[in-house]
């Protein structure tokens, strides 16, 4: 720690006004960021806070659109991952950049440069994992390992290396508590070697026990830097979150109508082993409201989704009733059928078939909900075309969707025309329950606004409408309702006018049924 | 010489051009790339070996010229397929087609015409070996070729640094290249390669198999050693093994129809495709296998996204 304290003056990484635009979206805004030797620094931010995006210029993934990055005190371009590695960052990726098909040692044998012979990188593999404390058999095939011991190599390849900074990409969203336990001690080690540690996060409650210092993200912009350990969880959450509440507009009427859409004690196994099971969910929409779920990533809400459209079935009948029906066991077409409309959270090939055009992808989805209007010839189920391209018309017109000529492939849009074209698709038939995940991922600001403000309208004229989403700011803006869900539980339903940002962030940090923290929550506020 | 030698010799010949042409298509799908157009590249190969024999009188120099055929040929493969990121699987058919019919063209004057075949080179000592001694050390030249190259392949892949690039490519491109591996630069090697072996096979059947110029002269081969990459797991001395196995079935159409045995040929000609599909089956069942010897990228186009 004491080379920490000699070169505190001069950081060993230093990121000044740093940009980076997609068209016109600025994922990185201005970014100021420095990088003391020796800590661990913690950046904190919402999914879509532009953290991602801001280390992946760091590691030359990315070429920034403007800013200056420094090395040492030196003004650096990092063009490319190996520049970066040369320089001393090494990178340990969310999703590893592993091949299953070969050993371990291969796979560190590629990341290093030609000079160490093959067999020895077994060698030397074995005993930086024995130092650190990393587990590992050189000669196992990647295919044949868990998560934790993937990401074990991938953090032996980059200590290979003998890197200054290592930059770890939400490490534990992948871990059991206990290989998260052990990837700190291996952590605080690399940290009294006088190296330093960029940890990416949204747990806060990790990053309180592990972190030095923390700069926090939100919206491409730095939100704070502080030292966590100083900080409550609520004062960090509210930096993550935003302090700027902006006005809820009264998405729903005031009378509560029929309910909609019902989950009653919803249980559902896991599928794979990193898929999240759902525990007794009940949630009730009624008509006129829209109910926003957030959480952070992978904590439930696609399997929530899944078990609600009916892409997978669940054993109970009556766990789900859309319009006062039980459909636990019914497929997603008998729940258009019954008036829903649903929007997956991912775009291309699961709401839409890139390759196809945007007429093909309507009749795709609603084929049998639509089949009198699209479909005729009896059983021959020909396609009335002429029908088709102008319900495509109407949609198009109605969402404002800007594409290039009158019905060109999904997969030539943008992701925000095309996500509003999705959305369009189900709203035009005024569905009496539309189910949404993740909305406006990734979506210019234009283009979310516009969806969101078509959500409302829908539960204005009487729909239910249930939001699955991970940006606050959105939440704020569309819900009547708010619930959150944690590690596939779902918490109670509150009124979005009574619930603060902190709170939510604080059950989103996986907080929930931690009465004090709530409370100083509400203290802070 | 026995009749059993001479069958054995037979099979000797049939089998080389199988191995050669699957060898190198080996190493283009460890690469990650389908190469549907190894007919097509074989019989380019064979019928500039034929031409550049007919020109030098040396069938060395139709050697080189039919290597060269075939490396040409698979380099406009590969420039439409990894620089235009064309479909393979369509580039690959399209290359045989082409190729089959380029050869007819280049090779219609030749038709007829007697050639010279490849001298055996007897390897002093080895060759007088009983029975062996003639089958394995007095042979030509694309034989020794072959089996050379069966395990210069097996060690390069598994125990050199490019060979291991090569298999992280098919394993994963992306991943590759963020590793800053050259992936199209490697994959043109590999396909070249590949080009050149098939070529290669080729010069055999004009040169050595029979030494003439006959249209069509690959015969399907081409597709055999397709089918032997895939039931061959993509292990190189599993390509030997089942070159030879292959190049016996293939051999034994004939030999049953001389001993009128009452075996219709047209099983015997469809007995490796059968083969290739079962052992497509067991190794779809163990999943296993399946991942570590597949190439997982096989077949996909790639384009680096920076």
């Amino acid at each position: 720690m004491s080379v920490a304290g000699a070169s505190a003056e001069r950081p060993l990484l230093a990121v000044r006004n740093l940009t980076k635009l997609f068209g016109t979206f600025a994922a990185c805004n201005g970014i100021d960021l420095d990088i003391q030797p020796g800590e661990i620094h913690a950046l904190l931010g919402e999914n879509g806070a532009g953290k991602s995006t801001l280390v992946k210029m760091l590691f030359g993934v990315l070429a920034p659109t403007s800013g200056q990055i420094s090395w040492r005190g030196e003004a650096v371009s990092i063009a490319s991952p190996s520049a970066a590695r040369k320089l001393g960052i090494g990178m340990v990726f969310q999703h590893f950049s592993l091949f299953e098909a070969l050993t371990v040692a291969e796979n560190i044998a590629l990341s290093l440069d030609g000079t160490i012979p093959l067999a020895r990188v077994a060698e030397r593999a074995a005993e930086l994992s024995r130092a650190y404390g990393l587990p590992l058999d050189p000669k196992a095939h990647v295919a044949d390992l868990s998560v934790g011991e993937r990401q074990r190599i991938e953090i032996v390849r980059a200590l290979l290396q003998n890197p200054q900074l290592i930059i770890l990409d939400e490490p534990t969203s992948v871990l059991t508590p206990q290989e998260a336990d052990r990837l700190f001690e291996t952590l605080f080690k690399l940290r009294a070697e006088g190296r330093s540690v960029l940890y990416i996060s949204h747990r806060l409650e990790e990053v309180q026990r592990i972190c030095d210092r923390a700069t926090v993200l939100r919206h491409g912009k730095v939100t704070g830097a502080c030292d966590p350990k100083k900080e409550t969880a609520a004062s960090l959450a509210r930096m993550m979150v935003g302090a700027d509440v902006p006005h809820v507009s009264a998405a729903g009427t005031s009378t509560k109508g029929d309910v909609l859409l019902e989950a009653r004690h919803l249980d559902m196994p896991a599928r794979t082993p990193f898929a999240v099971s759902l525990k007794d969910v009940s949630l009730k929409v009624h008509a006129g409201e829209v109910l926003a779920i957030a959480g952070v990533a992978g904590n439930g809400q696609s399997e929530l989704f899944d078990a609600l459209s009916g892409e997978y079935t669940v054993a109970d009948q009556n766990a789900v009733l859309i319009r006062q029906r039980p459909v636990g066991q019914q497929g997603i077409t008998a729940r258009r059928l019954l008036g829903a409309g649903f929007v997956p959270e991912e775009r291309h090939g699961h709401a839409a078939v890139t390759g196809m055009s945007l007429s093909d992808n309507l009749v795709l989805a609603r084929n049998q909900s639509d089949r009198k209007a699209f479909l005729g010839g009896g059983v021959l189920g020909i396609i009335k075309y002429v029908a088709v391209r102008l319900a495509s018309r109407r949609i198009s017109e109605a969402m404002d969707v800007r594409k290039s000529g009158d019905d060109p492939t999904a997969g030539s849009l943008s992701g925000g025309n095309l996500q509003k074209y999705i959305v369009g698709r189900e709203l035009d038939r005024q569905p009496a329950v539309l189910i949404v995940n993740q909305p406006t991922w990734g979506v210019d600001a234009g283009a979310a606004s516009r969806i969101r403000q078509a959500l409302v309208d829908l539960a204005k004229s009487g729909s239910a409408v249930l939001v699955i989403s991970q940006d606050l700011d959105e939440i704020f803006e569309v819900a009547t309702e708010v619930a959150v869900i944690s590690e596939g539980r779902l918490s109670d339903i509150y009124p979005a006018s009574a619930l603060s940002r902190e709170k939510i962030g604080l059950l989103m940090g996986g907080l929930q049924g931690q009465p004090e923290a709530l409370t100083e929550a509400a203290h802070a506020h | 010489m026995g009749i059993i030698e001479a069958i054995l010799l037979t099979v000797v010949t049939a089998a080389t051009p199988l191995v050669l042409a699957a060898i190198g298509e080996l190493v283009t799908e460890r690469a990650g790339v389908l190469n549907l157009g190894v007919e097509g590249m074989m019989i380019m190969g064979a019928v500039l070996a034929f031409v550049a024999t007919q020109a030098t009188g040396s069938p060395y120099v139709g050697i080189l010229a039919g290597i060269g055929g075939g490396a040409l040929f698979s380099l406009l493969f590969g420039f439409l397929t990894l620089t235009l990121v064309a479909n393979q699987v369509a580039t690959g058919l399209a290359l045989t087609i082409l190729g089959l019919g380029i050869s007819g063209q280049i090779g219609e004057a030749y038709v007829g015409m007697s050639g010279t075949k490849l001298p055996p080179i007897a390897i002093p000592g080895l060759s007088e070996i009983p029975y062996l001694g003639p089958l394995l050390f007095k042979q030509d030249l694309i034989f020794y070729i072959s089996i050379a190259l069966v395990i210069g392949v097996n060690w390069f892949l598994f125990k050199t640094r490019a060979g291991l690039k090569i298999r992280a490519i098919g394993d994963n491109h992306g991943s590759a290249h963020a590793l800053g591996i050259g992936v199209i630069r490697t994959r043109y090697l590999a396909v070249l390669f590949g080009g050149a072996c098939a070529g290669l096979a080729g010069a055999q059947l004009s040169l050595v198999y029979t030494p003439q110029w006959v249209e069509n002269m690959s015969a399907g081969r081409g597709w055999i050693a397709l089918a032997l990459v895939v039931f061959a797991s993509w292990r190189p001395w599993r390509v030997l093994a089942g070159g030879y196995l292959f190049g016996a079935v293939s051999i034994s159409q004939l030999h049953a129809q001389a001993l009128g045995l009452g075996i219709p040929s047209q099983f015997l000609s469809a007995l490796p495709y059968v083969a290739t599909v079962v052992v497509l089956v067991l190794i779809s069942h163990n999943r296993r296998m399946t991942l570590i010897n597949t190439p997982a990228s096989l077949g996909k186009p790639f384009v680096p996204d920076r």
